[in-house]
């Protein structure tokens, strides 16, 4: 019996998500009295597949196979599957980002194994097995029974606190490929952004709206983001009108993010906004309306227009990095 | 080559939701029934490909699972423009027994491209499609911002933390698509709510199939403390709050 967490990486590395999933995988091993085992795909090496064991994972298994270049989401499935069955995989975890969001429905299907996505706790009970998630993007909480042998539950980013618990490292070296017959799919070009905090990772996020009043004032925003090494964002209104980048939008239909730390300015918190952002640590507020509901969301608020505000938070950071 | 998108049913997204039957059941009474935001998205991108006839899509089909009380957002679709529609007559269960369904509705349609919307607004869980793809057996692509036809072959954008990625994919595929693939929802016109009214439904009863989890109950979020609020006047403070009672520098 064991707890098989999935894997990405960048570029051969691994980021505080991974590490989140690792330990949040160890925490519900714990529950279950399992091991962890940890299934990485692709090219990484060993001082980077250690920091697996060091939070909690007591094997690795490293495929390496040059037909897991492209992420072909039915073969990937059909790998991962053969790997549960072989370590008698009981509870898988995965992110629930774009990747995970692929490959746990499939995995459902293949294992038979209920799924509950986006979870941010430790599930409620192991037996029955319930666990605890947001539904009505957040509007609500859902206690969901899995009522199947194997259990599949995806992990939302930035809502696990990583926990060290050390085991001696073991690593299985594996070449075994997907299935080749199985790859419809092939990629043409891939694009990644660099140089830039990616918005899902960022632990502090800089978020302008409407009341930024018009994409020129954005140089204070994008200062205060830089001095705080912030990721910037947006609300929806001020994508569509094309002042920042689609990229940026955060809120139902856009990213949703769990930063220890978000900035809204000028952004008067509608359902669909909060939606996207209400998993955040703390919420601070800059409107010039103070009925705004955003203020009902946020543990600071200032009342009063964002372009005044911002040079003052600006100067203040400075100063507090001075010191 | 044929279009189909699947459909959820849910509460308008300014819904404030409430629960009754000891908060094991959602309050549906004064709810606004909507197509899910993603789902409609969907439709728009599928309506846009069949507008240019160098694409050669034939039709755009509307699938769901549901009961008689979603025909009016099953008509909502028809009227934006979807040419049919088909419904399973079940009350929609979890994501799998959806799934489970939609796939045994379509099997033998032959459809060439099926849209899904990445996640639902009601129960956020972001799997149907992906399990209608593996029911189907046939490839999925995840986070698609956008869905183009060039010479025949479906050339498909998918969103990767930290990028994207341009790929080609062979029909029939389940793309599951996500904010960037269509601008703006498309609406009904008045032509179209006329005509939608006499375009086919396709009632198919339910296969059997058991789901493979349960809403045990709902809760509704802690309230958050009170908003501390600092005088615009003195912003600079607001640093100092965050620094030494939030902690979060």
């Amino acid at each position: 019996m064991s707890v098989l967490v999935f894997l990405e990486n960048w570029d051969g590395r691994f980021k505080k998500l991974s590490f989140e999933l690792v330990s949040y995988a160890s925490k519900v091993a714990d529950m279950l009295y399992s091991p962890v085992i940890a299934l990485s795909f692709g090219q990484v090496d060993a001082s980077e597949l250690e920091k697996l064991a060091t939070y909690g994972a007591s094997k690795v298994i490293s495929v390496e196979n040059d037909l897991l270049g492209t992420f072909d989401e039915q073969a990937f499935a059909g790998l991962i599957a053969g790997v549960a069955q072989n370590t008698d995989a009981k509870v898988l975890v995965l992110a629930n980002n774009n990747a995970g969001k692929a490959l746990a429905p499939r995995l459902s299907v293949r294992l038979k194994a209920g799924v509950a996505s986006g979870v941010s706790k430790l599930p409620v009970s192991t037996e029955p097995f319930v666990v605890y998630k947001k539904v009505y993007s957040g509007k609500a909480f859902a206690n969901i029974l899995i009522k199947t042998d194997i259990k599949i539950l995806t992990l939302a980013q930035n809502s696990f606190e990583l926990v060290e618990s050390p085991k001696p490292f073991v690593c299985e070296k594996s070449a075994a490929g997907p299935d080749g017959s199985l790859i419809k799919t092939q990629v043409k070009e891939v694009q990644i952004q660099s140089g830039k905090i990616l918005l899902t990772d960022a632990d502090i996020v800089v978020s302008g709206g409407r009341g930024m009043k018009s994409p020129e004032n954005w140089a204070p925003l994008v200062e205060l983001a830089g001095l705080l090494g912030a990721a910037t964002a947006c609300s929806r209104p001020v994508s569509d009108e094309g002042w920042r980048s689609h990229d940026e939008h955060t809120g139902q239909t856009g990213k949703i993010i769990a930063p220890n730390l978000y900035f809204a300015i000028g952004i008067s918190g509608a359902t669909q906004h909060l939606a996207g952002i209400s998993s955040s640590k703390f919420i601070v507020a800059i409107n010039t309306d103070k009925d705004a509901p955003i203020f009902e969301a946020a543990q600071y608020g200032i009342i009063g227009d964002a372009l005044k505000v911002l040079p003052k938070l600006v100067e203040a950071v400075k100063e507090m990095k001075s010191k | 080559m044929k279009v189909l998108f699947c459909i959820s049913n849910v509460p308008d997204t300014t819904t404030k939701v409430k629960f009754v039957n000891e908060s094991k059941k959602l309050d549906v009474s004064g709810i606004q029934w909507v197509i899910n935001p993603w789902d409609e998205l969907a439709l728009t991108r599928a309506l846009e490909l069949k507008d240019d006839a160098a694409n050669g899509i034939q039709s755009v089909t509307v699938a769901h699972v549901g009961t008689v009380g979603a025909e009016p957002t099953i008509r909502k679709a028809l009227a934006i423009g979807a040419d049919d529609a088909i419904r399973v007559n079940t009350e929609a269960d979890d994501a799998y027994t959806i799934a489970a369904q939609l796939a045994e509705a379509v099997r033998s349609e032959q459809f060439g491209i099926i849209m899904c919307g990445i996640e639902s607004s009601d129960h956020n869980g972001s799997t149907v499609g992906g399990m209608l793809a593996e029911f189907l057996g046939c490839p999925s692509v995840t986070g698609v911002s956008s869905v183009k036809i060039e010479g025949g072959i479906p050339v498909i954008v998918r969103e990767i933390d930290g990028g994207k990625e341009v790929l080609t994919v062979s029909a029939p595929f389940v793309a599951i698509v996500q904010k960037g693939i269509a601008k703006e929802p498309r609406i009904a016109a008045m032509r179209g709510i006329m005509m939608a009214r006499t375009k086919p439904i396709k009632v198919i009863e339910p296969a059997a199939c058991e789901s493979l989890t349960e809403v045990v109950d709902y809760e509704m979020p802690k309230a958050r403390a009170a908003c501390k609020y600092v005088d615009a006047e003195n912003a600079g403070k607001l640093i100092a709050l965050l620094q030494n009672e939030a902690k979060v520098f």
